[in-house]
């Protein structure tokens, strides 16, 4: 059934919804990216909060213009001004009055909303036409998709990508240095508004599949799930979208696969599991990746720590380092060192010294900010370097057993 | 209106509004000013799958399960976001988005995988409430307040809310200093040896209890409204702490009185048949109050307090 679902061979309808998903799910992983990037994640929230009161007046607009009240385009029409009037408002918010961003995002997320819910309850009491599918807003509605609404829904998706691309070079500088892009002469307050048109032009293309509350999370989700794999902003680009089609992809199929699988909360809990996925085994930025450095850490410490206490003469009580000395045939099991042992430790308390010589000295000052105890010498100075060292030492002396 | 009207239909809604708003209001002076104000947003919406799994696990819609199950859910969402924030190195706002989300959805997935049909449980009711169905019908009239047999009827959102406002009060005045202080200047609160992350621990959770509570009786929209707009409106009002929180107050206790009068009598006034949905004229109502404020109120500007005042 499932094999079924990812291949498309449920229906005309699953494969609708599947193939506008993840249309979707690109567009908005690649939008999200820059809005994460400038760190501005959670003004999408506001933006989808404030599509509702939108919805409700476009639809009692057509109803009492005695056409049918569901008219998708129609509705999204009415959410992209009442998202764009909620854009404004909290860019006026933040520049003219003391609020910071996120009490602003706040204000209109919960205002806007709530004057959404007053409309919602008008057009039920009003009992204009069939109102049943308005609440589908909320929280997306796939059943019962159109041909009309994929179309529209994979228009305004191609729309948005052809955007992105055409803008992502300025889009890209003002997300990380806004400062510079302004230096630069860049219209830093245009692209700002164009980014944040964009994030509007991809809620409101998405309410009808994942809802308003829900679309946040494509938005934000798969762009944080790219930013592990890689420090290149094209290629974080390109991730956020390849993450946000498959997660949308799949969990659009698994909706279809199943009774009582709702198509929008699926989709985030995909994209939840490739982001925790990501954030255990990314390489560099993983959890996975990070333990395993701090492991790696740990048992250079031990072991250079356990040669210094050899060289030293010390007895070492300390297990773990015991178990590693043992382990690379540096000691016996009783702790005496070996022959390769106390070669070892003697270089160790050799390399220490001449440490010591280099951080007195002056002239290796560039040298001596990379001492931390476990760097070899030999990578930071030259032979030559070495030989000039241990002249001021004197040569090597019998190891004390 | 007449006390025979009033007190049974209009009285309770509008206390249990007016409580809620205070109740959330209050900490969101304090978060508005330490730049959290989303928080209140993230625990509305985790509050959801909170109250579905406490419903599955007892099968029964009481009352205790779903608000330990809702603050349960709060303190999961807080914690995952501080993980999240800590070993992704995330910035906050995004770590929030995900995590509550995430939530939300898994809360929406349970609740239409499982049977509650039977049930008074839904998405629409967890972000709206029902504030109008809050009524006590045993009050015949003023004089009720006063006989021990109508209260034994009170809608036990009453108490549970008054009893939450009292608890944020008393957690406000106790920590008053500590709070304030570290609010707007944690490395000195530090060095006071104000322990200032349990501190904010402790105002985020007062924060989640407020929000739960106040979820329960008036749903989730509200929540997020009384957090950020009255405490918003009350700091283009002033710059001492005390008056804003004066002024915050007020503004929670305008909203809910305006707001609810509205929607439950403004359609008739405009000739309509029946009431709007109380919350969201709340919030609506609360929202126009920041509109007002911030276009006129005399420390609306960063620079603070202009010469005139």
């Amino acid at each position: 059934m499932l094999l079924d679902a990812l291949l498309l061979q449920l229906g005309y309808n699953a494969t609708l919804v599947a193939v506008g998903a993840a249309l979707l799910g690109t567009s908005a992983g690649i939008t999200g990216t820059f809005l994460f990037l400038r760190k501005r994640a959670l003004v999408s929230d506001a933006v989808s909060h404030a599509t509702l009161p939108g919805v409700c007046i476009a639809f009692l607009l057509m109803a009492f213009a005695g056409g049918d009240g569901r008219n998708l385009a129609g509705l999204l029409a009415g959410s992209a001004v009442s998202a764009g009037i909620g854009l404004w408002c909290m860019n006026w918010l933040t520049r003219n009055t003391r609020l910071a961003e996120d009490a602003a995002i706040g204000a209109v997320l919960s205002v806007f909303f709530g004057f959404g819910i007053v409309l919602l309850t008008v057009i039920q009491t009003l009992g204009v036409g069939r109102q049943a599918g308005l609440e589908g807003f909320l929280l997306g509605s796939t059943a019962g998709m159109l041909y009309s609404d994929a179309v529209v829904i994979a228009a305004g998706g191609a729309m948005t990508l052809a955007l992105v691309l055409l803008t992502r070079r300025p889009m890209t500088l003002v997300a990380f240095d806004p400062e510079y892009a302004a230096a630069r002469g860049l219209p830093v307050d245009r692209i700002d508004m164009l980014m944040m048109g964009l994030v509007m032009a991809v809620t409101v293309v998405g309410l009808k599949i994942v809802g308003l509350i829900l679309i946040v999370a494509l938005l934000i989700i798969p762009a944080v799930t790219a930013r592990f794999w890689t420090e290149r902003s094209e290629y974080v680009v390109l991730l956020a979208g390849l993450f946000g089609g498959v997660a949308a992809y799949l969990g659009a199929a698994l909706s279809a696969s199943a009774p009582n699988l709702p198509t929008g909360p699926l989709i985030v809990l995909v994209s939840f599991t490739l982001f925790l996925l990501s954030l255990v085994l990314a390489p560099n930025r993983g959890v996975l990746a990070a333990v395993l450095r701090h492991l790696r850490l740990q048992r250079r410490v031990h072991l250079r720590q356990g040669l210094l206490a050899l060289a030293q003469g010390q007895a070492i009580y300390e297990s773990l380092t015991l178990r590693l000395l043992q382990r690379a045939g540096l000691v016996r099991a009783d702790g005496v060192p070996t022959a390769s042992g106390k070669a070892r430790a003697a270089k160790a308390l050799r390399d220490e010294r001449r440490w010591e010589v280099v951080r007195r000295d002056m002239a290796h000052e560039a040298a001596a900010a990379l001492y931390d105890g476990l760097r070899d010498i030999e990578t930071v100075l030259t032979q030559d370097q070495i030989q000039e060292i241990d002249r001021q030492i004197g040569g090597p002396r019998e190891v004390l057993s | 209106m007449s006390g025979e009207e009033f007190v049974p239909l209009s009285l309770t809604p509008m206390l249990i509004g007016i409580f809620a708003a205070v109740a959330c209001a209050l900490p969101g002076n304090f978060l508005l000013l330490r730049r959290q104000a989303l928080i209140g947003d993230a625990i509305s919406h985790v509050v959801l799958p909170g109250i579905v799994f406490a419903f599955l696990m007892t099968g029964v819609i009481a009352t205790w399960p779903m608000m330990l199950g809702a603050a349960g859910a709060a303190i999961v969402a807080v914690v995952m976001i501080e993980a999240i924030r800590r070993l992704g190195r995330i910035e906050p706002g995004a770590a929030m988005g995900v995590v509550f989300t995430t939530m939300f959805a898994g809360g929406v997935l349970l609740l239409e995988q499982s049977d509650t049909s039977a049930v008074h449980l839904d998405v629409e009711h967890a972000l709206y409430g029902n504030l109008e169905s809050l009524i006590w019908l045993d009050a015949t009239g003023w004089s009720s307040l006063l006989d021990p047999e109508a209260l034994r009827y009170l809608p036990t959102e009453l108490p549970r809310m008054a009893l939450t406002l009292l608890g944020v009060c008393l957690f406000t005045a106790l920590f008053w200093r500590a709070l304030k202080i570290s609010t707007f200047d944690e490395g000195f609160a530090r060095t006071m040896g104000i322990r200032t992350n349990l501190l904010g621990l402790g105002l985020v959770i007062t924060a989640a209890v407020a929000a739960v509570a106040a979820f329960d009786a008036v749903g989730s929209i509200i929540v997020i409204a009384m957090f950020i707009c009255p405490p918003a409106a009350a700091r283009m009002m002033t710059n001492r702490l005390e008056a804003q929180i004066a002024w915050s107050v007020l503004f929670a206790v305008l909203s809910a009185v305006l707001g609810y009068v509205l929607a439950g009598f403004g359609p008739l006034w405009l000739g309509g048949g029946d009431a709007v949905s109380a919350a969201g004229m709340i919030a609506t109502v609360s929202g126009v109050i920041l509109a007002i404020t911030a276009r006129f109120g005399p420390c609306r500007g960063r620079s603070g307090v202009p010469a005139t005042v």
